[in-house]
C-alpha cells in the first residue's frame, strides 16, 4: 500500500494563466511601492557602520540605554533580544573603524550596570561598497549563466528566460517580504536568496525535464495539454520536496537561533514563492510566448521561419516526430523494458 | 553477485573507510579539554587535515586591512607589496604567539587577518597597524631657516592638513634638502630629507628591560651592511643630533658621541608591552606602507557558543523530520534514501576535512540544502518508480526505469545550483564563501550517494530474488 498525500490529478493549470499574470503584475506593483515608501533595511554589511552586541549583567530598560545613547548625540539603533542582550547599531559612513564602537562603549559604560561585549562589527564605507558589489554581480552572474544552461539543456532560450523570470518573481517576493517587515538583509541573507534561486530554478527544471520527455512520448499532443500533463505528473514530487524543505527550514526559523533567523525567513518566503512561480509563471509563460504551439527549439525563434513551422510539424509527424538526439533514447527505454 | 555490483559496493566500502579515517582526526582533537587543545595549538602540534571552526562559531576577532596604496614606493609592483605585507603581519602576529591565525589577501589591496579565540582584538590591531618604518636621519635645528620654520610651525594650530602633509606657508620655510617631523615628547625636529640608514638593515630587535633612564628600552642589531652605513653616518656627524625615526615620529635624538657600527637603543617613554610590540615589529620588518583597518568583527566565546548549540541543534532535529518523513511516506525506499543521506553527511564531512575547510553557521546552512537537494533526488526516483509500479511492472524494471528516467532532472538540477554555488564562491565574501563551500561539496556528494549508492544497495537487494519493494 503506497502512502500518498495527493491523488492522481488533473487540474488545468494553464486555464488560468491571465490570473498568474494579473497576480504576478499585482506582487511588481505592491513590491515597487513597498521598496519606495518604506524601502529596505540594509545591514551594515553593505552600508558601512557599527554594531554593537552587549549582554547586561542585570535587567536593563530599553529606555535607559537608548537616553545613555542619544546623550553622545548619535543616531543608535537599539534592538533587544531578550535575556538582557542588546544590539545597538549605527549605519555611519565614517571611515574610522572603533571611533562609533568606543562612544557607544562609553555611553552603556554610564548605565553602571556591568556587561559583557557579546559581538561587535564595523565596517567602513569602502567595504560596504564592495559588498554590495560583489552581491550584485553573483546574482546578476548566476541569471544569466541559469539561462544559458536551461537554454542548452532544454535547446530552447524562451524556457531559459521563463525559468529566470519565475526566479525574477522569487527575489522580488523575498525583496517584498524584507521590505515589508524591514528585517535587515546581510551578507547571509543574500546567500539565502541565491539558494532559493538555486531551489527555485530545480522545480522548473523537473517539469521542463517532464516536458521535454512527454514530447516524444505523445507527439501528437496538443502543447497546453502537454504542460499539463507534466505539471500533474510530477506534483506529487513537488510537493513531498517543497514540504521536506519547508519542514527543515521551518525548524531553522524557529530554533536556528537569531544568526540564522533571517536566513530561514528568507527560504520560507523563496520556497513558497518558488513552488507557485514555478507552476503559475514559467510554464504558462513558456506557453503564452510559443502561441501554443509545440516548440522544439530554434524554428519559432526566427519570425522568418514561423510560416514554414507547421509544415515542418506535419513532416516531423510523418516521421514520428523524432530528432536525432531523441532516437536514441527511445531506444535506450525500450531496451530498458526488454 | 555479479562482478560489477562487486566492484560498486568495494568502491563504496573503500570511500566509506576513507572518510571515517580522515573524520577521526577530528573526533579525537575536539573530544579533548579545551585547555589541551590550546596547548597543542601553540606548540604548533594541531593536525593538519581537519575541519576549523569558524570565528562565529567558536568566537574570535576578524579585521580587515587596507593598504594605503598612495604611500606606496613607485619602485614596488602592488602584487609584490601586498605579498611583501602579507608576510610581514604573519610574522609579527605569529611572534606574538597566537595560534590558527589566517592571514589572507582578499581583493587588489585588503588583507583579512583572522584572530580565533581572540574576543579583543585591540593588542593585534596595535602590532599590525604599526608601519614600523625604523630610519636614522640627522637633525639640523640650529641654522637662522630652521630656527624660523620651526617658530612657524609651534605656533601654527594646525601645521598638517588631513592628508598628513606639512600645509605650504610652512612648507616653503624648511631648508631646502631638510624636512620637518614631530618629535614624540612634543615639539619639532628639522631633519635631513634623505634617510641614510633604515630598519631594512636590521639584524634582530630585542627588548631591555631596565634601560638607563628605567624605562624599557629595545636594542637592536645591523648586520654587515647595515653596519658599514651606520658607521658612515655615525662617522661623519660626531657631536650632531642622530635622530631616530619610527614612522615619522621622532622617538629619540641623542648625541653622536664616536663612530657606531653594529648596535643601538630606541629610548623613549615606553611602558613593557610598547617595547615588546616594537621589538616584534622591528624585527619582523616594515610594512611597505601604512595599513588601516577597514572592517572589525569580534564575536565573543559566549555568543560563538550559544549560536552553535541552537543552530547544531536545531539542524539536527530538522534532519530527524526529514529521515522520519521519508521512512515513513517511502518505507523500505525511504529508509534506503535515509541511508543514503547520512552518507552524504559523512562524506561531505570527510572531504571538508581533507581541505581543512572551515565550518560557519552558514556553512551548516549550506549542508543542509545539500541534503534537501539529495532528498530531492531521492523522491524524484522514487516516485517515478511509484509510477512504473502502478504499471504493473516486475520489481526490476521498476527500479532501473526509475533511475533512468529521474537522472536527467537529478543531473540538471544540481548543476544548476552549483552553478549557483560557483558564482557565490566566485563573488562573496567571508559567511556567502563558507556556504558556497559546503554547498558545491555537498551537491556533487549528493550526485554520488541519492544515485549511485542506493542504486547499489537496491542491485544488492534485488541479487536475493526480491519480488516486491515497499515504495
Amino acid at each position: 500500500m503506497m502512502l500518498k498525500l495527493l491523488p492522481k490529478t488533473n487540474i488545468d493549470f494553464l486555464k488560468y494563466r491571465k490570473a498568474y499574470y494579473i497576480l504576478f503584475a499585482l506582487v511588481l506593483i505592491g513590491g515597487v511601492i513597498c521598496f519606495f515608501t518604506k524601502g529596505f533595511n540594509m545591514g551594515i554589511d553593505f552600508t558601512g557602520g557599527t554594531m554593537v552586541q552587549v549582554k547586561f549583567d542585570a535587567p536593563v530598560e530599553m529606555s535607559e540605554i537608548r537616553d545613555a545613547l542619544s546623550a553622545t548625540g548619535a543616531e543608535s539603533e537599539l534592538q533587544s533580544f531578550g535575556d538582557n542582550s542588546f544590539a545597538i547599531s549605527e549605519k555611519s559612513t565614517s571611515s574610522e573603524v572603533g571611533v562609533v564602537q568606543a562612544r557607544i562603549e562609553k555611553a552603556l559604560d554610564t548605565l553602571n550596570v556591568p556587561y559583557t561585549v557579546l559581538m561587535t562589527n564595523s565596517v567602513g564605507p569602502a567595504v560596504g561598497e564592495n559588498m554590495t558589489e560583489r552581491a550584485l554581480w553573483s546574482i546578476l552572474l548566476s541569471l544569466v549563466f541559469i539561462i544559458i544552461y536551461v537554454a542548452f539543456r532544454f535547446s530552447n532560450i524562451l524556457w531559459g528566460v521563463s525559468g529566470v523570470i519565475a526566479l525574477f518573481h522569487d527575489l522580488f517576493a523575498m525583496l517584498f517580504a524584507f521590505s515589508l517587515t524591514q528585517r535587515e538583509i546581510d551578507l547571509v541573507v543574500v546567500a539565502a536568496f541565491l539558494t532559493v534561486a538555486g531551489f527555485s530554478i530545480n522545480d522548473t527544471i523537473v517539469i521542463f525535464d517532464r516536458m521535454r520527455e512527454n514530447r516524444h512520448l505523445h507527439p501528437k499532443m496538443k502543447f497546453g495539454e502537454l504542460i499539463n500533463l507534466s505539471i500533474n505528473e510530477t506534483l506529487s514530487r513537488t510537493i513531498i520536496t517543497t514540504l521536506t524543505v519547508i519542514f527543515a527550514v521551518l525548524v531553522l526559523y524557529m530554533f536556528g537561533g537569531e544568526v540564522i533567523n533571517s536566513f530561514a525567513f528568507a527560504m520560507l518566503v523563496g520556497c513558497i514563492s518558488g513552488v507557485y512561480s514555478t507552476i503559475a509563471l514559467t510554464t504558462p509563460l513558456v506557453y503564452t510566448w510559443s502561441h501554443g504551439e509545440m516548440n522544439d527549439g530554434s524554428e519559432l525563434n526566427k519570425p522568418a521561419a514561423k510560416l514554414s513551422v507547421a509544415v515542418k510539424r506535419e513532416e516531423a509527424a510523418a516521421e514520428g516526430y523524432a530528432p536525432k538526439k531523441t532516437v536514441t533514447k527511445i531506444k535506450r527505454t525500450r531496451r530498458n523494458r526488454k | 553477485m555479479s562482478n560489477k555490483l562487486a566492484v560498486k559496493w568495494g568502491l563504496i566500502i573503500a570511500i566509506l573507510l576513507g572518510s571515517l579515517y580522515l573524520i577521526y582526526p577530528n573526533y579525537k582533537w575536539y573530544s579533548k579539554p579545551l585547555a589541551e587543545r590550546e596547548k597543542l595549538d601553540t606548540l604548533g602540534e594541531r593536525p593538519k587535515r581537519m575541519l576549523n571552526l569558524g570565528l562565529d562559531l567558536r568566537g574570535g576577532s576578524s579585521l580587515l586591512l587596507e593598504l594605503d596604496v598612495s604611500k606606496l614606493s613607485a619602485k614596488e609592483p602592488l602584487n609584490e607589496a601586498m605579498a611583501r605585507a602579507v608576510e610581514i603581519i604573519r610574522n609579527r602576529i605569529d611572534q606574538y604567539g597566537l595560534a590558527e591565525t589566517q592571514i589572507t589577501r582578499q581583493g587588489d589591496k585588503w588583507i583579512m587577518v583572522q584572530l580565533p579565540g581572540v574576543s579583543n582584538p585591540q593588542r593585534a590591531e596595535e602590532l599590525i597597524g604599526k608601519t614600523a618604518m625604523l630610519e636614522f636621519r640627522i637633525v639640523k635645528n640650529d641654522t637662522t631657516a630652521a630656527q624660523k620654520a620651526l617658530e612657524k610651525i609651534e605656533t601654527t594650530e594646525k601645521p598638517f592638513d588631513d592628508n598628513g602633509l606639512l600645509i605650504p606657508e610652512i612648507a616653503k620655510l624648511v631648508p631646502e634638502g631638510y624636512q620637518i617631523m614631530r618629535n614624540k615628547d612634543g615639539g619639532y625636529s628639522v631633519v635631513t630629507a634623505e634617510a641614510p640608514v633604515t630598519g631594512a638593515d636590521l639584524e634582530n630587535a630585542r627588548v631591555v628591560m631596565m634601560g638607563e633612564n628605567g624605562y624599557p628600552e629595545v636594542s637592536f642589531s645591523f648586520n654587515a651592511e647595515g653596519s658599514r652605513k651606520f658607521g658612515q653616518l655615525t662617522g661623519a656627524n660626531i657631536g650632531k643630533q642622530l635622530a631616530i625615526v619610527l614612522d615619522n615620529t621622532v622617538q629619540s635624538a641623542p648625541v653622536v658621541q664616536s663612530r657606531i657600527t653594529k648596535d643601538g637603543r630606541i629610548s623613549g617613554t615606553f611602558t613593557p608591552e610598547e617595547a615588546r610590540s616594537l621589538s616584534i615589529v622591528l624585527k619582523a620588518g616594515a610594512l611597505p606602507a601604512p595599513v588601516r583597518v577597514i572592517e572589525k568583527k569580534t564575536i565573543g566565546p559566549t555568543l560563538g557558543e550559544d549560536s552553535i548549540k541552537s543552530g547544531l541543534s536545531a539542524s539536527f532535529y530538522a534532519l530527524v523530520i526529514i529521515l522520519l518523513f521519508m521512512m515513513i511516506y517511502y518505507k523500505a525506499a525511504g529508509f534506503i534514501a535515509d541511508i543514503a543521506l547520512l552518507l552524504n553527511f559523512v562524506f561531505t564531512v570527510a572531504i571538508m576535512s581533507y581541505f581543512s575547510a572551515t565550518l560557519t553557521l552558514p556553512g551548516i546552512a549550506g549542508m543542509i540544502l545539500s541534503l534537501a537537494m539529495a532528498i530531492d533526488a531521492n523522491v524524484l526516483i522514487i516516485e517515478r518508480m511509484r509510477e512504473e509500479k502502478l504499471l504493473g511492472k516486475p520489481v526490476y524494471e521498476i527500479i532501473n526505469l526509475g533511475y533512468d528516467k529521474a537522472w536527467s532532472a537529478i543531473f540538471d538540477s544540481n548543476i544548476t545550483t552549483i552553478i549557483v554555488g560557483a558564482c557565490l564562491l566566485q563573488f562573496g565574501t567571508g559567511p556567502v564563501k563558507g556556504f558556497a563551500v559546503t554547498l558545491i561539496i555537498g551537491l556533487t556528494v549528493s550526485l554520488f550517494t541519492a544515485v549511485f549508492v542506493t542504486r547499489a544497495i537496491y542491485e544488492l537487494i534485488l541479487t536475493s530474488n526480491t519480488k516486491e519493494i515497499s515504495l
